[in-house]
């Protein structure tokens, strides 16, 4: 038998991935599964960054644990992989330190609604300064398929062997109801939608949240029969229903059900900062000392390479 | 001044606590001594009963507690009756004397009464009644000068109350002097 | 070392709680984020910090939950920030899962514990000494932290400023191990002209970004800091990583990862660690202790002393690290160690080890609820020196 070296072509070139600026080429291929929803939340994410023009070096990136967490460690800005469910308030402590910045929470249905519920509806109810854009697939994928908060009823976990029985949470709902400034869902298959919404929720302030119903073929689609990454995506074409002005009661999601999506709210909210500025303002007078901002401190104290910026009060104060 | 044990108190709204601070101050910030107080905290402060200890000593206090009191403010029957068997047997009883009914004396404590209430009220604040007792301390026992417990008030207290609590605190320290010249001349205790 | 801003800085006399001191102390220190959720015996600290911050520029924000607090404050010092918590044994016991993030991603903050009587809700508005343990290695995984144990009103001042500059300098969690006695006795606390405070500032790097790997350790073993949103675009996370960073999860990586967080700070211990000194030169017994037992301890080694006792006193201002050379040192000339302790045997259990059986080890434990009575350490040392 005779094996011929296969030698790699030194010089064919590999043409550059359209989305680099905003990836960490180094870290690629990515953990995800062939026909996951995730990496198209991401490229998502990456157009609606070009569109609005903002500079990856405006932004934070941070994730919880779970298969979407893993989003952070894949985006090229300053980017934090935290603990599972602690990626909102570990944001607040980003966004109050930093409101000169926009702030992203990428993750999983499971970290950020589950382990992270109490912290999710609070950032909300404080409409404090951030993006959650939430990969809904309706499982704990990283781990195997466990029951998730938002498994609809019937669907088969590993810790629901018989189908689970539990009513899940409508995301949108709960945001709505918590008070988050602007309220979205879509499925992966939106990709020009959530490229909008995303687009637009980078430019709002406040708390902003979107949910991607995304498949994960490996596990939640295997487990329940549901056919390969495309049936799903077929699935969504079929049965996505556009309604933005639709009522809260429509929004929940049977197995296989119809996925009404939209954007729900869009609306102008004083974010947390701005009304504790505006609060103490009132009440303290000339006593009061605006906040200082982590950029103030950093450009006091520290001669780096890139050139000092201005260290004015940040636009959160002055808004 | 020597280590000095004090337990302070009556019911919420007395002023126990500020009294313990206003006292504290006294000593260890317009004084040359050291003072440490502790209260009471949990559900049974929450409700009438409260109460301050005051470590007093010219040395570093390192236990903070009170172990035998050697002087009691007592603002309420409840308080004596719950703090007064623990009185050391040569020690100090200051009462308010509408409020307190104290048992017969014991061992070689000394006992003083004093309408707080009434006098706070005559001063036109029912409030002003815990400087009141500060002030019977100290015309009392003389454990603490007027002037340095005047400086205390007065950095303890709203700027438009100031006036108010020093004429308090003079109202409890001249009716403590007057009991004690009293004592004097009837031969009860020496200089 | 720069000098503290006077914005935060309450210069005078005062008579303070050390609740109040140590809230005191953070705002001299610089911290301007605060992230807490209330629980008694350490709520004052929260208090004060929501009183005092809109006045001189800082962030307080009540969040919905301890797990939620210390996230926050993790958040807050990487926006910048020098952030705190504060908590007690329970909110504790939740916190110990992000302490664990902050030692991983090496995030410099202050965790002030002002314990309480324990296990679960225990004794709220009573003392104890017993989550010492817990600071040391209640999260999970090996890790190296520094715990300080106050035991004055001053010492919840100067410790809490002195935690700030241990956490930027090591880049890692620093508790402050109060407790309720502390925490809730008034003294005098004098705060010092701001120009005598001195503080350490956080130590960013002056690489350019393409230079930069965000988990290289300098010479102390310490990595620099970059800040966000100046073009680093670094990568941080709880998951076993590489100086770029990056995850990387093979044991070659966790050897050298976790192995370098603990050396970072057993190497610097002798710049780390703290003590108090008494009567050591001469002493066959050696009462050691910290927090308020450390002070309960001196009237009972001063009567043992006036009784020909020959008895010194170890107070340890850091209780983590702990002292392991110092306690080895004195073991091999001493007949015996007393350790007071407000639980039923925690640190003395690290005497104990590091004594290694050449000098006798003796606890005096009290199950919590109060304080010790100088009396049974008096008698204790008495047993001893038989």
């Amino acid at each position: 038998m005779t094996v011929t070296e296969v030698k790699p072509d030194t010089t064919r070139k590999i043409p550059e991935h359209p989305k680099s600026l905003l990836l960490r080429m180094d870290r690629m291929p990515h953990i995800w599964c062939s026909r996951c929803g995730i990496g198209i939340t991401v490229g998502c994410f990456a157009s609606a960054m070009e569109k609005t023009g903002l500079s990856p070096d405006d932004i934070t990136v941070t994730s919880g644990i779970g298969c979407t967490g893993r989003v952070a460690g894949y985006v090229k800005a300053d980017s934090f992989h935290t603990t599972h469910g602690r990626a909102i308030p570990f944001t607040v402590g980003l966004a109050l330190t930093r409101p000169d910045l926009k702030h992203v929470v990428f993750s999983g249905d499971g970290d950020l609604i589950s382990i992270g519920g109490n912290h999710f509806i609070h950032a909300a109810r404080r409409n404090q300064n951030m993006l959650v854009i939430c990969v809904n697939n309706f499982t704990y994928a990283m781990t195997g398929g466990q029951l998730a908060p938002t498994t609809p009823v019937t669907a088969r976990a590993t810790t629901a062997p018989y189908g689970s029985f539990e009513r899940p949470f409508s995301l949108p709902t709960l945001a709505i109801s918590a008070g988050a400034s602007y309220v979205a869902r879509w499925t992966s298959l939106h990709i020009r939608r959530i490229t909008d919404s995303m687009t637009e929720a980078l430019q709002r302030r406040g708390f902003r949240f979107i949910e991607i119903i995304a498949p994960c073929s490996t596990i939640y689609a295997r487990r329940n029969k549901l056919g390969t990454g495309l049936d799903l995506m077929k699935y969504y074409y079929e049965n996505s229903v556009i309604d933005h002005n639709a009522s809260v009661d429509d929004l929940d999601i049977g197995f296989q059900s119809k996925i009404v999506v939209g954007k729900f709210v869009d609306k102008d909210r004083p974010s947390y900062g701005k009304s504790m500025h505006e609060h103490f303002r009132k009440v303290l007078g000339n006593k009061y000392q605006p906040p200082v901002s982590g950029k103030m401190e950093i450009d006091k104290s520290w001669s780096g390479c890139t050139e000092s910026q201005d260290t004015t009060v940040t636009d959160e104060v002055q808004s | 001044m020597s280590h000095t044990d004090i337990v302070i108190s009556g019911f919420g709204g007395q002023g126990v606590i500020l009294t313990g601070i206003v006292l504290g101050k006294t000593i260890s910030i317009y004084s040359d001594g050291y003072a440490t107080m502790t209260q009471n905290f949990g559900p049974e402060a929450r409700g009438g009963a409260c109460t301050a200890q005051v470590v007093i000593d010219n040395d570093k206090i390192r236990y903070p507690y009170v172990q035998v009191p050697d002087i009691m403010i007592i603002m309420s029957q409840e308080a004596y009756e719950k703090h007064e068997p623990s009185l050391s047997p040569d020690g100090m009883l200051l009462f308010e004397e509408e409020l307190v009914e104290p048992g017969p004396a014991r061992d070689k404590i000394r006992m003083y009464g004093i309408p707080a209430t009434r006098f706070a009220e005559e001063l036109g604040n029912p409030m002003v009644l815990n400087m009141i007792m500060l002030g019977f301390l100290s015309g009392t026992s003389g454990l603490i000068e007027p002037i340095p417990a005047r400086n205390a008030i007065a950095a303890s207290v709203p700027g438009h109350f100031i006036e108010l609590n020093h004429l308090a605190f003079n109202k409890g320290y001249q009716y403590g002097k007057g009991l004690v010249a009293g004592e004097m001349l009837a031969g009860k205790i020496s200089g | 070392m720069v000098q503290a801003d006077p914005v935060g800085v309450l210069t005078g006399t005062h008579y303070l709680d050390g609740d109040h001191a140590a809230a005191e102390g953070a705002c001299s220190a610089g911290c301007r984020f605060f992230a807490g959720y209330p629980i008694t015996p350490s709520t004052e600290v929260a208090e004060r910090v929501a009183l005092r911050f809109p006045l001189i520029g800082g962030t307080f924000i009540q969040m919905e939950d301890e797990l939620a607090s210390i996230a926050a404050v993790l958040g807050g010092s990487w926006g910048g920030l020098k952030s705190m918590t504060v908590t007690s044994g329970p909110g504790f016991s939740l916190m110990m899962e992000n302490i664990g993030l902050g030692v991983m991603m090496e995030v410099p903050c202050v965790v002030i514990n002002v314990q309480r009587g324990g296990p679960s809700t225990g004794l709220p508005t009573l003392p104890a000494q017993a989550d010492m343990m817990q600071a040391r290695w209640g999260s999970h995984g090996d890790y190296e932290l520094i715990a300080l144990s106050p035991n004055s009103p001053q010492e919840c001042f100067d410790l809490t400023i002195e935690s700030f500059n241990l956490s930027e300098q090591w880049r890692v969690p620093v508790l402050v191990m109060m407790d309720e006695c502390i925490g809730h006795m008034t003294e005098r606390v004098v705060i010092p002209e701001a120009g005598e405070i001195e503080l350490v500032e956080r130590r960013y790097t002056n690489l350019n970004p393409d230079d930069y790997l965000p988990y290289k350790p300098c010479e102390d073993l310490v990595p620099e800091m970059a800040p966000i949103g100046y073009g680093y675009r670094f990568h941080t996370t709880g998951l076993t990583h590489d100086e770029r960073g990056y995850p990387s999860m093979n044991a070659e990586t966790q050897q050298r990862c976790v192995g370098r967080l603990l050396d970072k700070i057993n190497l610097n211990r002798d710049e780390i660690i703290h003590v108090d000194k008494h009567y050591l030169d001469d002493a066959d017994i050696v009462v050691v202790s910290y927090g308020i037992s450390s002070r309960v301890a001196i009237p009972a080694v001063e009567k043992a002393r006036r009784e020909g006792i020959k008895v010194g006193e170890l107070r340890l201002v850091t209780v983590w690290p702990f002292p392991e050379k110092l306690i080895r040192e004195l073991a091999g000339n001493v007949k015996a160690f007393i350790m007071p302790e407000i639980n039923h045997g925690q640190v003395v259990l690290e005497l104990e080890r590091c004594a290694g059986g050449r000098a006798e080890t003796r606890l005096v434990k009290h199950a919590g609820g109060w304080v010790h009575d100088p009396e049974t350490i008096y008698e204790a040392i008495r047993e001893a020196a038989k």
